[in-house]
Parts: structure tokens; sequence; C-alpha cells
């Protein structure tokens, strides 16, 4: 499978000097179209300044961040900015909505911004919002939604058009137990579907939805969980035993 | 003694033999617990002993039925009215392991934490593949839905042990920053541990 997102030694300092913090300490990682990576780690472990740095959002002080080959730093501000929108979905706790826009237009717009006429745009998103099973509510506006809802909406956004990768900042945060499983599984069914995933969370129940769960401590990978079982297997060896 | 009250509940449906209780058992519970045969024999045979339940003779395929009794009945609702009593907590050992290498010294605790964490997380995932396979038990046979909420208390049961290790790891950082900080008076050199976190 290909990688969509390669981490190479990824540094980030902020500060100089004694006061210097190093919120991530050369951290490699790769993951690929149909993968979802679960990073765990306390506060101050770095896993928010990972996906910050993962989808340009914030730029290394060392290392090479790649999104579908691409390195980072080989792009202008501008040509940046163009490989966000068209490449990188992200997912917030507060699910980030634009209160005046309906769901629709929220999804839509990052394509308008892409230059997508409007008619078309509208399509895409509503193929988004179909594909995460809201299409029922495309004309409605944030405020009209539950928080799952919302959260659905937002989802729709991050992998509406093209976008092979999908950045979720402690995604169900703001949500019941329920409503939070619901997300995590569609999310883990996006990603089964093609795109890469990765996923900041401090639960381990949701990070469990993950192909691999990656710990963070101190800006570095302390360990992290290999290949998943096969699910006969599982089945065969008694799940309680 | 969840056993006896399960056959019992089960019995409460309709007369049943002893494989086909078995067999239903397994099947609500997705073979979680497997239950032995000569288990469900032994128990039935107990059940009979305590007017619980009534052997009610053998059919053509000398498969011998049991039915509940009044009494049998009274005592499943009981059952399900009363808490499940705390017993032993099932991850005593970790707790042990825990409380000991805190204490003995040259163990890298901060090491037996994330080992540990890293196992349990990775169980996590196993059950979450399997609820994953499962379906969201919105529109499944009953059964299916038994075998979730099973599934479930494994995911709890794991994710709770996660945040215990989490806790206990913000516990052991504050402490050896607090060693380090502190030099350590030489007449109270043996630690005295908090008696909350032992558990």
């Amino acid at each position: 499978m290909t990688v969509v997102l390669r981490l190479d030694q990824v540094a980030r300092v902020h500060g100089e000097g004694e006061t210097a913090v190093h919120a991530l300490r050369g951290i490699s990682l790769d993951v690929r179209a149909g993968e979802l990576i679960a990073v765990m780690g306390q506060s101050g472990s770095g896993k928010s300044t990972l996906l910050t740095c993962a989808g340009g959002l914030d730029t290394p002080t060392s290392g090479e961040v790649s999104i579908e080959g691409t390195p980072l730093s080989s792009l202008s501000r501008k040509g940046l900015a163009a490989l966000r929108r068209q490449s990188v979905g992200y997912v917030f706790q507060d699910f980030n909505l634009i209160p005046a826009l309906t769901a629709a237009e929220n999804v839509a717009l990052p394509r308008e911004l892409d230059g997508v006429r409007m008619r078309q745009a509208r399509v895409l998103a509503l193929q988004a919002l179909d594909s995460v099973g809201v299409a029922d509510l495309a004309d409605r506006f944030p405020d009209d939604m539950s928080g799952g809802q919302q959260q659905r909406v937002a989802i729709a956004r991050a992998i509406v058009g093209e976008r092979r990768l999908i950045l979720a900042d402690e995604p169900t945060g703001a949500l019941d137990s329920e409503t939070g499983e619901a997300v995590l599984r569609l999310l883990r069914d996006r990603v089964d579907a093609g795109a890469a995933g990765v996923l900041v969370t401090h639960e381990a129940r949701h990070a469990a939805w993950a192909d691999r769960v990656v710990f963070l401590r101190d800006g570095r990978v302390t360990d992290q969980t290999g290949a998943p079982s096969e699910v006969e297997e599982l089945l065969d060896s008694g799940v309680g035993a | 003694m969840s056993v006896r009250q399960s056959l019992l509940a089960l019995l409460d449906l309709e007369p049943m033999y002893g494989y086909q209780l078995r067999t239903e058992f397994e099947s609500r519970t997705g073979s979680t617990w497997p239950l032995n045969i000569g288990q469900v024999y032994t128990t039935l045979g107990r059940l009979e002993r305590d007017g619980l339940v009534v052997s009610q003779g053998a059919d053509d395929e000398g498969h011998t039925y049991y039915g509940i009794t009044d009494v049998g009945r009274a005592e499943v609702r009981e059952w399900f009215v009363t808490p499940v009593g705390r017993g032993t907590p099932p991850r005593d050992e970790l707790a042990i392991k825990l409380a000991l290498a805190v204490t003995v010294p040259g163990i890298d605790v901060a090491a037996v934490v994330q080992t540990q964490r890293t196992a349990t997380v990775r169980a996590l995932q196993d059950y979450t593949r399997l609820k994953q396979r499962a379906g969201d038990g919105g529109d499944g046979p009953p059964g299916e839905l038994a075998w979730l909420l099973v599934l479930d208390a494994l995911v709890f049961q794991a994710e709770a042990e996660v945040r215990w290790l989490d806790h206990c790891e913000t516990r052991l950082t504050r402490a050896s920053r607090h060693r380090a900080t502190t030099p350590p008076p030489a007449a109270a050199a043996a630690p005295s541990r908090p008696k909350e976190s032992r558990r």
C-alpha cells in the first residue's frame, strides 16, 4: 500500500537555550492508505504537535514531513496551503464547523476554495455527507444538529473530494460514550475505504480502533502495538480465556 | 456461582437438556467463557437436589429435559435484582506486581507500566476488531446484542486498566521529581507508600 504520510526524524523545539521545549525528538512514522494509526500519550507528550506537523500547520525544527510523496519543505507557502486543502482533512474535538453555513456548505467550502465550481462542489459535498450517513442533514445548520451529527459532518468535510489523509485530534472528546464509538466506527470505515488516518487520543478505548497504537512520551515514541491479529484467530482462541 | 444462575435463567425460558443449555449459554456470551459439559450436568444435579429444577424425563433421542420450578424462578428474579459481589479483583496480579516493583530496588517501574499498557491496548484492539465485525447491534438478532455487551465489558475493563496505568505513571513521575528536588534525610530512608496506592 502507498505511504500517504511519512514523518522522517521529525523534531520540533519551541523557544531557545535553557527554556527550549522539545515537543518532538526525532519521530519517524509511515501511515499507509487503508491504515489508521492512533497516537496516545499524556498531555505534554507531543501528540498534538505531531498532528500539526503532520498536517503542515506547524513546521518541524528538523526532519521532514512528506504527504503523498511530496516533502512539505519543498513547497512554497502557497503550495503548502493548496496541498493542505487538497490532501489533508482535519477533525477536531469541537467540530469547527462554520455556524452560518449549512452542513453541505461547510463540506463544500474547501472544494470551492480550490476553485471547484459551486454546483460541482455541492455534488461532492452531498456524496461525502452520504458516505458518512447524514445526507438528510445537508441543509441544516450546525446549531440544529447534535454533537454526533456535527462530528459526522466534520468527517465528511475531512474526506470530501480526493483527500486521502485524515488527521483527527481527540474527535470524541465532546461526545458521549456511544456517540463517540459511532464516530470511531465511521472513521475506521472511511480508512478501510482507502484513506490514511492519524488519530490523537488519550482514551485507550478509542485508540483501539486503530491498526497500530503509538505511545508518545516526552516527544519520543516509547512503544507501539504491532500488527493486528486476525479475527479468526481471536474467535478460535476464545476471547476471554 | 454464576453458572448455576445462568442455567436457571435459561431454563426460565423453556425446558432444555444439558447440551442445549451449554449451546445457549455459549451463544449468548460469545463463547467467551466456555462451559464444560460435565459442569453443566453437575450443576443440573445440584439444582434438582435443591428443588430449583425438575427432570421431565427423556425424549425419543434420549435427551433428559429439565424444567424450572417456582422456587427456581424466584431465585432467577433474585439474581437479576441483586448486584454482583466485587470478590477478588481480576487484575490483582498486576496491582501486586506494581506494588512490589515500586518497593524492590533496581526495577524500572516505568518500563513495567509501559509493557503492560502496550499489552492491554493490544488486547483492546483485538476486542475492538471483534466488535467492528459484529456490527453496532442496532438491527441484528438479540444474540448479537448480547455478544456486543460481553465485548463491551471486556473493552471497558481493559480501558480501566490502561487508565489506572496512566494514573500510576503520573504518580511515579511526581514521586521521582519530588525525590530529585528534596535531598532525603538519612533517617527517613525507608519509603512509606501511601495507603491509597494499594488496590
